[in-house]
C-alpha cells in the first residue's frame, strides 16, 4: 500500500519493460525504496538509522562469510585460526577488524534508532506491528553477537559462553539439563563451539528475513515523522529517491567515516585485551566483562544480590530478559495520542532526565567491577528502568497536558498550510 | 463440498462426486476420515522428527564416556589444594588444616544459605578432604583461592572475581550472589591417597 499520489513505475526501456512482465523486482524496488514511495518531508537526521543498519547487516554478512571462508570451528584450531586470518590471509586483518568494530557499530546504530522510536514513539498506532518485529530483530541480533563473539576461543570468548549459558541454569527444576544441552557437553568446549558457529552463520539471513517484514510493515502506514501528525496531502510528502537516498547517502558517508577510523586506528579499542589469551578452562580473567553493547542488561542482571521469595540469581536473570521483553507490551502501556516528545512536556520531562540518564548509569556501572558504589548505582537505575515503562508511562499519558500540534506536516515545515487557512479542517489532527 | 479429486471409478464429475457424499445420520464422510488419518500421521510423523534434532544437541557419546577421573593426592599437604580437571570442568581438592576444621565447624549451621556441615560434604575417615567442583554456582566462573598467594575471600575459603561470591572453608556459600555451596561431586576413596570422581 502506499498514498494514491505515489509514483508509478513507468519503464521505458525495452529489457527492463520485459522484466517488468515476467519478474517485477526493479518494480518492487521502485515502490519500497524509490521514487514510489512517498516519504514525510520533514524528516530529521534520526531517521537515517534504520536505512544504516540494513547496511551494517549487509556489511556484517559479507565480511562474516569471507571469515567464514578461513575460520575454523574446532576448539583445537579456532584461536590459532583467527590468528592465521590476521597474519597469513591477504586482507584478512581488514575483514575481522570490519567484523568486529562493524557489530559495534551495529549495535550503535540499533540503539540510536530505538531511541529515536522511544522519543518520538514510533511505537504508537498504526505502526504496533513494526516496533513489535523490530523487538524480535534485536533479540536476535543480541543472541547471533553473543554467538560471535564465542568463536575467536579467548579467554572472553569462553567465560562469556560459560556464564551467558549458565543463566539459564537459574531457571528451576530443568534449568541445568538445559544448560547441558544448549552446550552439549558439562562445559563449554568443541560441540559448543561448533553449534554457535552454524548459529552464527544462520541467524544473519533470519534477521535479514525479518528486517523485510519490518519494512513491509513499514510500507503499510509509511513513515513516522518528527512532528508525529500523519501525512494528510501529497505536500506533506516527497520521493524517497532522490530525496531521502541522497539524505541517507550523505548519512552513511559520516557513518563510514566513523567506522574506518576504529578499523584502522582504534581497531582493538571496543574489544577486551583477554580475547587475545587462547581459552583455558582452569583460569577465569579477573574479572568479566561482557563487550560494551551488552552492559546495560549485565547492569541489570547484577544489580539483585538479595534474596526475595526466589534465589537472587533467578531475580537477576528474569528481571534480565524482562528488560526487553517489555519492550513489546510498549505500545499498550503508553496511552497518549500525541507521539511526538516535542509536544509532551511531560513526557519529555520524564525522558530526558529520568530514562535517559537510567540508562546511561547501566551503561556505565554495567562495565564496571561488582562492587560498590556501581552495584547500589545499578540498582536504583535498574529500578527507575522498570518504574519508567510500567508506572511513570501509563501515569503521564493520563494526566499530561500536550502541547498544540501544527495542522500538518507542510504547515509545520512551511509555516503554513492552505488547507488549513481555508479551513478545510481546522481541529488539529494527530 | 466435491473436491477435484478423482473417485473410485477414475471419473471426475458428477457421479465420483455423489459417491463421496455418501453421508451416514451424522454428516460424517467417509472422506472426513481419509483427511483426519492423513493429517495425523503426517502431523505424528512430523514431530517424530523433533526428536533426533533435539537429541543430537546433547551430551554426545565421546563427551559422556569422560565421566570418571582417579586422582592421587599422596603429595597433598594439609594447607594445600590442587585443581584437576573433572569432566571438562576444574575440581578442587582441598587438605584442610585442623583451624580450618575448626572454623567451618565454628559456624551455625542455621545461619548458612544452603545448611550443610562439614561432616555431610566430606567422606568418613577424611574429613580433612574437601573435593568439591571449581565451578561457582552463581554463574560458573573458577572461584580463586587454590594456588598459593589467591584471594580466598572474606570466609578463607574460595573468592569467585566474576561476581564477588564468597566460600568458606568448606566450600560453602557465605557472601555474594551464588546461591548454593560449591558441588561436591559423587567420589570414593578406593585407597587412603587415591580418589576416584564420578
Amino acid at each position: 500500500m502506499s498514498f494514491p499520489w505515489a509514483r508509478a513505475y513507468q519503464p521505458k526501456a525495452p529489457l527492463m519493460r520485459y522484466l517488468d512482465e515476467k519478474l517485477p523486482l526493479p518494480r518492487f524496488v521502485y515502490n519500497a525504496v524509490g521514487a514510489g514511495y512517498p516519504v514525510p518531508r520533514n524528516l530529521n537526521y534520526m531517521w537515517n538509522f534504520g536505512v544504516l543498519a540494513g547496511f551494517c547487516l549487509m556489511l556484517q554478512i559479507v565480511t562474516g562469510v569471507v571469515l567464514a571462508m578461513h575460520y575454523a570451528p574446532n576448539a583445537l584450531v579456532a584461536f590459532d585460526s583467527v590468528e592465521h586470518i590476521m597474519r597469513d590471509v591477504n586482507w584478512g586483518w581488514m575483514m575481522r577488524y570490519v567484523h568486529a568494530n562493524g557489530a559495534s557499530f551495529f549495535f550503535l546504530v540499533i540503539y540510536i534508532h530505538i531511541f529515536r522510536g522511544l522519543f518520538y514513539s514510533s511505537y504508537k498506532a498504526p505502526r504496533e506491528m513494526i516496533w513489535l518485529i523490530g523487538v524480535v530483530i534485536f533479540l536476535l541480533l543480541m543472541a547471533t553477537a553473543f554467538m560471535g563473539y564465542v568463536l575467536p576461543w579467548g579467554q572472553m570468548s569462553y567465560w562469556g559462553a560459560q556464564v551467558i549459558t549458565g543463566l539459564f541454569s537459574a531457571i528451576p527444576m530443568v534449568g541445568e539439563p538445559l544448560q547441558i544441552w544448549i552446550l552439549g557437553g558439562f562445559a563449554p568446549d568443541n560441540a559448543a563451539l561448533n553449534r554457535f558457529f552454524s548459529l552464527h552463520f544462520l541467524l544473519p539471513f533470519v534477521i535479514a528475513g525479518a528486517v523485510i517484514l519490518h519494512i513491509w510493515a513499514l510500507h503499510i502506514p509509511g513513515s513516522s515523522n518528527p512532528t508525529g501528525v500523519e501525512v494528510k496531502a501529497e505536500s506533506d510528502t516527497v520521493p524517497f529517491h532522490p530525496y531521502y537516498t541522497a539524505k541517507d547517502g550523505f548519512g552513511l558517508g559520516i557513518f563510514l567515516l566513523l567506522l574506518m577510523t576504529f578499523v584502522f586506528f582504534l581497531p582493538n579499542a571496543l574489544g577486551h585485551p583477554d580475547n587475545y589469551i587462547e581459552a583455558n578452562r582452569l583460569a577465569t580473567p579477573a574479572e568479566i566483562v561482557p563487550e560494551w553493547y551488552f552492559w546495560p542488561f549485565y547492569a541489570i542482571l547484577r544489580a539483585f544480590t538479595f534474596d526475595f521469595i526466589l534465589p537472587a540469581k533467578l531475580w537477576g536473570v528474569l528481571a534480565m530478559f524482562a528488560s526487553i521483553l517489555l519492550w513489546f507490551f510498549l505500545p499498550w502501556l503508553d496511552r497518549s495520542p500525541v507521539r511526538s516528545g516535542h509536544y509532551r512536556p511531560l513526557f519529555r520531562k520524564f525522558f530526558w532526565f529520568g530514562l535517559i540518564p537510567a540508562m546511561a548509569i547501566l551503561f556505565w556501572a554495567g562495565g564496571a567491577p561488582a562492587e560498590e558504589p556501581y552495584v547500589m548505582l545499578s540498582q536504583i537505575a535498574t529500578a527507575y528502568y522498570f518504574l519508567h515503562f510500567l508506572v511513570f508511562l501509563p501515569l503521564i499519558s493520563w494526566i499530561e497536558q500536550p502541547e498544540p500540534l501544527p495542522y500538518s506536516i507542510t504547515e509545520a515545515v512551511l509555516g503554513e498550510d492552505k488547507k488549513a487557512v481555508l479551513g478545510e479542517n481546522t481541529a488539529p489532527a494527530t | 463440498m466435491a473436491m477435484a479429486t478423482p473417485s473410485g471409478s477414475g471419473q471426475p464429475g458428477a457421479t465420483g462426486a455423489m459417491v463421496d457424499e455418501q453421508v451416514d445420520g451424522d454428516g460424517v464422510r467417509r472422506r472426513d476420515f481419509i483427511s483426519i488419518a492423513a493429517v495425523s500421521t503426517a502431523g505424528v510423523g512430523g514431530a517424530m522428527v523433533l526428536i533426533p534434532l533435539i537429541s543430537q544437541m546433547a551430551p554426545s557419546k565421546d563427551v559422556l564416556a569422560q565421566a570418571t577421573t582417579e586422582l592421587d593426592i599422596s603429595s597433598l599437604l594439609p594447607g594445600q589444594a590442587i585443581k584437576a580437571v573433572f569432566r571438562k570442568q576444574p575440581l578442587f581438592v582441598r587438605n584442610l588444616t585442623p583451624q580450618e576444621i575448626a572454623e567451618a565447624a565454628a559456624v551455625p549451621i542455621s545461619s548458612l544459605r544452603d545448611p550443610q556441615s562439614l561432616a555431610e560434604r566430606t567422606k568418613e575417615g577424611h574429613a580433612n578432604i574437601l573435593v568439591t567442583m571449581g565451578v561457582c554456582t552463581h554463574l560458573g566462573c573458577v572461584p580463586l583461592g587454590v594456588a598459593e598467594g589467591e584471594n580466598k575471600g572474606e570466609y578463607n575459603g574460595y573468592f569467585c572475581p566474576c561476581h564477588g561470591s564468597h566460600y568458606d572453608t568448606a566450600g560453602r556459600i557465605r557472601k555474594g550472589p551464588a546461591p548454593t555451596n560449591l558441588l561436591v561431586p559423587d567420589y570414593e576413596f578406593t585407597s587412603d591417597t587415591t580418589l576416584v570422581i564420578g
